[in-house]
């Protein structure tokens, strides 16, 4: 169902616009200025805007990966979530792809990747795979949601509004829940569950590609950067979700369905991949360092003791090592620390993602040196404005779709009951609320 | 100007430079790769030397014997190119004035922090200083052209490496591809150009056309009209060569000429990083048995 929100929800969203709205005049002051006002020097061709496009579709890779795997091992306490995390999904891919555009010096020009596509860059792959993952994650968000949109219009009637309700009747397609509908939903939305986790791979696995294009560039063409890149995705991406989910949870009033246990349980999943990628950390880190190869070592200098070591370390203590321990300890496995351990990676990540763009991006193949990188207000404005985008589309996604998978959870509700002959307690509430869409109790 | 063993020679444009006592020529007349060149077997060396085998080139009896250019002859000559440009430039009178990279400048009317031709100060592994001028190599397995997203960097039947700056989206892929950091972006609006005679185009991009990438061209709308490109013309030692492949002679901006293959066999020549398989088009001549490819940046 559609709730209404509470007060601080506008207030959320003015921020948000506001924050959105610094990035957009930043990005026309660098179109007039040039990309010198965006921190382009001769000695960094890439920067930024590069970090922000990887670390935003790499967020998004975690959503529909944690959804699609939830799905298939059938896990029932997703209900809840499946839907939250499908739309951080298409709303990240969204966002991120956008993200692209202020790096390129003549965005007009990008119809060219269509109409005069030169195949053997990794730059068409890297399009062409997000293209189509963009479009999964779009229908992968839409499938489950027409049942949905029927039942919303039932429950939420005149009050829902003219607009949504027309919506909601051209978006369900004529959905009457029948068995043989019921039958080819399930099977859609499970082919879609077993796609999606390869394309998500293939998506990120391009991209870690497009930085191999030269074996002079040390670190870049590291053979294990892909399947880093996959985790990095994730592990960021089951942040995000988890922010997402708090943050919808509170404007929505959706505590009684949405409970610590499954923050507990996305908490898993999330140390899981942390450790996962420490692993893979130090994997990528020892054998360059070990043989010293002259370029290798000049950059992992700057990354492990040089001037980037308090950026990297911080990476490794606030996005590593800290979240891994706070879901360790039974003391710090709740609500509020998860949530904090979820801010604390997706920062400390896309700062990760900036140490991976800018520090061989600045190193000069032929003097074999570090140039230094700077920050503008103009980079950092964009920056924030496209993170403060992806709070602000879920947010008002979410006042036209149904929150909550009423109908999956159901489902899920009758499963369960058939097994055990009984519901939970999520399972009571979900009456009340199919009735009352505010619940009375709110905290 | 740190040279520590300067060449002896005559500035005078009427006597031209005269090689000094540098590296013996090599005993077998055809000398493969100079240095270690027999360690670094590139992808492409490997496939010509195949294909020289297999053809039995008639001086190839050994692979040693395969003299310096025809381990690209394969693919440099394209049939029916009425030129094959290529670059040499004699480092043993580099004394690193820069008026090389001063005229490119003038002539494309670049900004300054623009160095289509660099030259780098660099160290060698004995320690020795000396210069190193950087133009486009125009590799001919231009790395920049593959990554190139909507083909706006191609190469020309001669060999010339150039960037349609009307088609270029600006994402400077080719930058990250560059092994010889010889692109620059046009990150703010260019210095203003009078007015040329023809429009802006790949040959003579000037001017530069913001956001877009530019790069050494070799001056390419100069040549076929026979004149020399701006930095060959502006380099007062005479140390950069403009020769033809095709007719395996190449001159100089003080008119001297000399004989490709011989010249470079008999030097020494080496290119920048042989081991990457780009194939430059650039020849350097070291000086004093430097190993270009191992030194280490005084300033850049
Ligand atoms: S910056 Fe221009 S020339 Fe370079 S890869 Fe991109 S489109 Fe091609
Ligand atoms: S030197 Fe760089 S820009 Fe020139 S052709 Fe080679 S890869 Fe391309």
């Amino acid at each position: 169902m559609t709730q209404e929100p509470r007060a601080g929800y506008w207030l959320l969203v003015g921020i948000l616009t506001a924050v959105v709205a610094l990035g957009l005049f930043a990005w026309i002051i660098q179109l007039r200025d040039g990309k010198v006002v965006g921190g382009y020097t001769k000695d960094s061709f890439w920067g930024v805007y590069i970090a922000n496009f990887i670390t935003i579709i790499g967020v998004s890779y975690g959503g529909a990966v944690v959804s699609a795997i939830l799905r298939l091992t059938g896990a029932g306490w997703r209900a809840p979530l499946t839907r939250i995390a499908e739309a951080t999904a298409v709303v990240t891919v969204f966002v991120g792809a956008l993200c692209i555009i202020p790096s390129v010096g003549q965005p007009a020009r990008m119809l060219e990747f269509f109409y005069r596509p030169n195949l053997s860059s990794p730059l068409i792959w890297d399009s062409l795979a997000i293209l189509t993952y963009g479009f999964a994650t779009l229908v992968f968000f839409y499938l489950p949601l027409i049942p949905d949109l029927v039942e919303a219009r039932k429950t939420m009637g005149a009050k829902a509004g003219r607009l949504r309700r027309l919506l909601w009747e051209k978006l369900s397609w004529g959905w009457q829940g029948g068995k043989a509908q019921r039958h080819l939903l399930h099977r859609s939305v499970g082919l879609l569950a077993i796609m999606i986790i390869p394309l998500a791979v293939s998506v990120h696995s391009v991209l870690a590609w497009a930085f191999a294009v030269s074996s002079t560039r040390p670190w870049w063409s590291e053979s294990l950067w892909a399947p880093y890149f996959v985790v990095a995705a994730l592990y960021s991406g089951v942040a995000l979700v988890i922010l997402s989910v708090a943050m919808l949870r509170r404007m929505f009033h959706l505590e009684p369905f949405i409970t610590e246990r499954h923050f507990v349980r996305l908490s898993y999943i999330l140390a899981t991949l942390g450790a996962l990628y420490l692993y893979l950390t130090v994997a990528d880190f020892l054998p360059g360092a070990y043989h010293g190869q002259p370029a290798t070592l000049a950059v992992f200098r700057a990354l492990l003791v040089g001037s980037y070591a308090p950026w990297f370390w911080l990476v490794v203590v606030m996005g590593l090592a800290l979240p891994l321990l706070i879901v360790a300890m039974p003391r710090t496995r709740h609500t509020g620390w998860i949530v904090f351990a979820a801010a604390c990676i997706n920062v400390t990540f896309w700062i990760k993602r900036v140490l991976m763009v800018v520090v061989p991006a600045t190193y000069n193949t032929i003097t074999g040196t570090l140039a230094p990188y700077h920050f503008t207000w103009v980079s950092v404005s964009i920056t924030l404005g496209a993170m403060a985008a992806i709070p602000l589309l879920l947010l008002i996604l979410f006042r036209f779709v149904p929150i909550l998978s009423v109908t999956e959870i159901e489902e899920v509700e009758e499963k369960a009951g058939a097994v055990a002959g009984g519901g939970e307690a999520v399972g009571k509430s979900i009456t009340a609320a199919a009735q009352a869409p505010v619940p009375a109790k709110a905290s | 100007m740190a040279t520590l063993t300067p060449p002896p020679h005559d500035r005078g444009p009427a006597a031209a430079p005269q090689p000094p006592a540098g590296p013996p020529p090599r005993p077998d007349a055809g000398a493969g790769l100079p240095g270690d060149g027999r360690k670094q077997f590139g992808r492409r060396t490997f496939l010509s030397y195949l294909g020289a085998m297999g053809l039995g080139a008639a001086a190839a009896s050994r692979i040693d014997l395969v003299p310096y250019r025809a381990v690209d002859a394969g693919h440099a000559v394209k049939a029916g190119a009425k030129h094959q440009w290529c670059m040499i430039l004699d480092l043993r009178y580099c004394d690193g004035c820069k008026a090389c990279t001063a005229a490119c400048q003038q002539a494309h009317y670049l900004p300054k922090d623009q160095e289509w031709i660099k030259v780098y100060k660099l160290q060698s592994a004995a320690g020795q200083t000396y210069h190193l001028p950087r133009p486009c190599m125009m590799c001919e397995d231009p790395p920049c052209q593959a990554v190139c997203p909507v083909g706006a960097t191609f190469r020309t039947d001669e060999g010339l490496v150039l960037i349609d700056q009307n088609v270029c989206i600006g994402c400077r892929t080719c930058m990250a591809a560059c092994p010889y950091e010889a692109r620059y972006f046009n990150g703010s609006k260019p210095p203003p150009a009078p007015r040329q005679p023809f429009k802006q185009n790949a040959e003579w991009p000037v001017p530069q056309i913001e956001g877009t990438v530019g790069k050494c061209v070799w001056c390419a709308a100069r040549l076929p009209h026979g004149m020399l490109p701006a930095c060959v013309a502006g380099c007062p030692m005479g140390v950069i060569y403009i020769g033809d492949l095709t007719t395996d002679v190449a001159v100089n901006g003080q008119g001297k000429l000399i004989r490709i293959a011989k010249f470079l066999r008999e030097n020494g020549a080496v290119r920048l990083k042989e081991e990457l398989g780009t194939h430059p088009r650039v020849y350097y001549i070291p000086g004093y048995g430097q190993d270009l490819n191992a030194s280490s940046a005084i300033s850049g």
